[in-house]
């Protein structure tokens, strides 16, 4: 049976046909099934009354722990911040080395080299963030030149910004061709870095706009989608979330390939990590449970699940001069 | 391989709730014994038993239809509106403090997942009462005239499906236009009628201007049958709301019926898909199904349907099924065996008639009444499971090709409560919602209630409107007008 040429029924073929001009992207981005604000919101807040308690607990908070990347993203970063951070996404908890470590520490390119020879061969991977974070308002050249300097210095994981400008002007297949760019960037010379496309869901402003956005990242060869850069309000939410999640979905389900998803900025409680998880849980399923297929872009989170942990383990609340500041 | 992420058990404690052996009738601001037999209410999802209530017999509802006149002669009647206003803004707080135990105690006697009392019955519950409660001292206001006088004394029946929610639809609305009333709850949901009737005597009400009756079939017949009640409402099944019309044809009772539905889904090529198979789920497993206004048919247009049912099964496979106290339960038990039983029997009829039938997998418990959320396509206008209320967990899935032939199998059925239109173009929605013979229309969306807002239906889904100004209208003389 042919499939009707309806926007639900992607596959690889239509994906290659939509990006052989910038009127074909238009039309297959546009072409795409819209999304009902009322609805999308409705879903988040509604799985967002799930209660975890006890053992789904426990287990979620080392999983959390697990994905996130502990970020460090501010003009007054030096070497020693640098260094606290590493130490404490390698061994959390110093009390407690049945705390997993961290996914990944995310700085800014110039601390990569910094980062990298800290964590060694921990396993912690070094993530950056490069073209012209957070606005990336650079030329093309610019942005590359920052990539290719945030590569060579051993990043495993290069967090670019896409042109919103752009985007929101139509430009599609220059945003489009700006990502390939940077892809190619993270594979030069035998580099082999992940590429996590930040979409900038705040400065989108609508969830329609979030889902042609993920579509476009992922057409053009991102790892991983990321809502925002955590510079502008607002930054990660549940129901922007799930909107990329279902976009991941709705890839595999096209082209039979994984797709990363890292919500990022203001995710600071277990309670918020909680409601991240369940929301990837019964969304896109057990496949994405993992730092492979998920991360939370945080800072402070990490603190606020170490308490948690604690008290889960001792029955009583410590408090904030139990976990170590950075 | 990542390990699934399991939700271990959070129970709601109903610790919060103290239920007693046996209830009497609340009558004239007090619990007396009935002078009939007695009636077991279980709790469906174990078949324990909960209590005893009384079934009050022909002369206890004509005490009770007795004690409303009275109060409404002696005391109700000559309450100013601003009075009236207080005692029901006192009620919708008593309902608001002791939310949690009204929703435990209507999961544990209906089989709703706590979820759903706790977050939909109960605070629409107190919504109404605070809604009704601002007109009560400004019916002057509302469109009938310049001094709009109550209709007197009002006998309500209610089914089990929103037990309390349906008391309150009644009641507050009644009240605040100055009736008294004498309200029977169903026979399998009569506890949080009785816990409200404590709340009632908590808020200092006058004695007699809520009565509550237990009882079945023949106590209803009782109620709305006797000659001193001026006003019938129902809400149940359109059989029984054609024999309450035939009982009080040729009386001068007023009469308000909300009865059965069998609403379409719409959902066009171009709808918000994901928000689409939301609002299914909404519309058909929103507890479980019993809900009159349930979205029962969807109509969805031939050149999505593949694609769209697959997306549904997906979504319903995430549904939790089990312990209605479980604050991560989805789907809760049926709230009877006779209901079970007749949901059974008609999804065998689809069966026998050819549609294509699916169940989500899960496990259902070993004690109580549980249906698993079942789908069937294949469908066709002249199956029963298209025509006929199953008012449970079954949806059955029909297509269409133009919006024309979208409204012509909408309206083809005898019933016209609801009806759900998806597609991202507003003017479509218009268009449709003018052609749809449906009571409430939904757009984008599915089983959204507000007490602002009327509800009620075309055809024999019945008549008379409940909810908004239009609700006051039933209980108010509003022949002048």
């Amino acid at each position: 049976m042919t499939r009707s040429p309806s926007a639900l029924a992607v596959d690889q073929g239509a994906l290659d046909d939509a990006v052989r001009s910038d009127a074909a992207l238009r039309r297959f981005l546009h072409g795409l099934p819209g999304v009902d604000q009322v609805g999308a919101e409705a879903r988040a807040a509604a799985l967002s009354t799930r209660s975890i308690k006890t053992s789904a607990k426990a287990f979620a908070i080392d999983l959390a722990i697990s994905m996130i990347d502990l970020t460090t993203l501010q003009g007054n970063d030096t070497h020693g911040k640098v260094r606290t951070l590493c130490a404490k996404a390698m061994r959390p908890d110093p009390h407690d080395a049945s705390v997993p470590r961290t996914a990944a520490v995310c700085v800014y390119n110039d601390l990569v080299g910094q980062a990298r020879e800290q964590l060694g061969d921990s396993g912690v991977k070094v993530a950056a963030v490069t073209t012209a974070f957070p606005s990336g308002r650079a030329s093309l050249a610019v942005k590359l030149a920052d990539t290719r300097d945030a590569v060579v210095q051993g990043a495993d994981e290069v967090d670019m910004v896409i042109d919103r400008g752009a985007f929101l002007s139509g430009r599609y297949l220059e945003v489009f061709e700006e990502i390939q760019a940077v892809k190619q960037v993270c594979h030069e010379n035998g580099a082999d870095a992940h590429l996590k496309v930040i979409l900038e869901t705040g400065e989108l402003s609508t969830y329609d706009n979030v889902r042609r956005a993920s579509w476009l990242a992922m057409m053009a060869g991102a790892d991983f989608i990321k809502t925002s850069t955590g510079k502008i309000s607002p930054a990660a939410t549940l129901p922007v979330t799930l909107v990329m999640l279902e976009a991941c979905r709705d890839w595999r389900d096209a082209t039979g390939r994984m797709m990363g998803m890292k919500p990022a900025g203001g995710i600071s409680t277990t309670k918020d990590a909680m409601k991240y998880l369940v929301l990837v849980n019964e969304t896109v399923g057990t496949d994405w449970l993992t730092p492979d297929w998920f991360r939370f872009g945080a800072s402070s989170l990490l603190n606020d699940l170490l308490l948690q942990r604690q008290k889960m383990s001792t029955g009583r609340y410590s408090g904030p001069d139990y976990v170590t500041v950075d | 391989m990542p390990t699934p992420f399991e939700y271990a058990p959070a129970p709601e404690s109903r610790a919060v709730v103290d239920i007693a052996p046996s209830y009497g009738l609340f009558i004239d601001g007090e619990f007396v014994d009935g002078t009939g037999g007695a009636l077991k209410s279980i709790n469906p999802a174990t078949e324990e038993v909960l209590s005893e209530v009384a079934e009050a017999s022909d002369a206890d509802v004509d005490r009770a239809v007795k004690a409303a006149r009275r109060a409404y002669t002696r005391v109700w009647s000559r309450t100013s509106g601003k009075d009236r206003a207080k005692y029901l803004f006192r009620i919708a707080r008593l309902v608001q403090e002791r939310s949690r135990e009204l929703a435990v105690l209507e999961s544990l006697d209906n089989g709703k997942p706590i979820k759903e009392s706790r977050d939909v019955d109960i605070p629409l519950v107190a919504a109404h009462f605070f809604y009704y409660a601002g007109w009560a001292d400004k019916l002057e206001h509302a469109g009938f005239g310049p001094d709009p006088k109550p209709l007197g004394v009002a006998g309500q029946v209610i089914p089990w499906n929103f037990p309390l929610l349906m008391l309150a639809w009644k009641i507050a609305p009644a009240l605040a236009a100055g009736n008294t009333v004498v309200l029977k709850p169903a026979e399998t949901t009569p506890l949080t009628a009785l816990l409200f009737a404590e709340i009632c005597q908590q808020a200092d009400l006058p004695p007699g201007v809520v009565n509550i009756v237990t009882g079945a079939g023949e106590t209803g017949r009782a109620l709305v049958s006797h000659p001193g009640v001026d006003k019938v409402a129902f809400t149940g099944s359109t059989e029984v709301g054609k024999a309450i019309a035939r009982a009080v044809a040729g009386t001068d009772k007023r009469l308000t019926l909300e009865l059965g539905g069998k609403a379409a889904n719409i959902v066009f090529d171009d709808a918000p898909i994901d928000q689409a198979v939301e609002g299914i789920v909404q519309g058909i497993f929103f507890n479980q199904g019993h809900v009159c206004c349930a979205g029962s048919r969807l109509l969805v247009q031939e050149s999505i349907a593949d694609e769209l049912v697959a997306r549904l099964k997906r979504r319903l496979s995430t549904l939790r099924l089990g312990d209605p106290l479980d604050k991560n339960t989805d789907i809760g038990a049926i709230n009877s065996l006779e209901q079970l039983e007749r949901i059974r029997h008609l999804a065998g009829v689809g069966d026998d008639e050819g549609a294509e039938r699916w169940t989500a997998d899960c496990d259902l418990p070993s004690k109580g009444y549980w249906f698993a959320p079942t789908v069937f396509t294949g469908v066709s206008q002249a199956h029963r499971i298209a025509r006929e209320e199953i008012f449970g967990p079954v949806l059955s899935v029909l297509t269409f090709r133009t919006p024309s032939e979208a409204v012509e199998k909408a309206n083809n059925t005898p019933y016209g409560l609801s009806a759900g239109i998806w597609t991202d173009k507003g003017s479509r929605i218009l268009k449709m919602a003018d052609q749809l013979r449906a009571g409430v229309v939904w757009a984008n969306t599915f089983n959204r209630f507000d007490p602002t807002s009327p509800f009620g239906g075309y055809k024999e889904s019945g008549y008379g409107r409940e909810g908004g100004r239009h609700g006051l209208a039933a209980y108010l003389d509003v022949t002048g007008a």
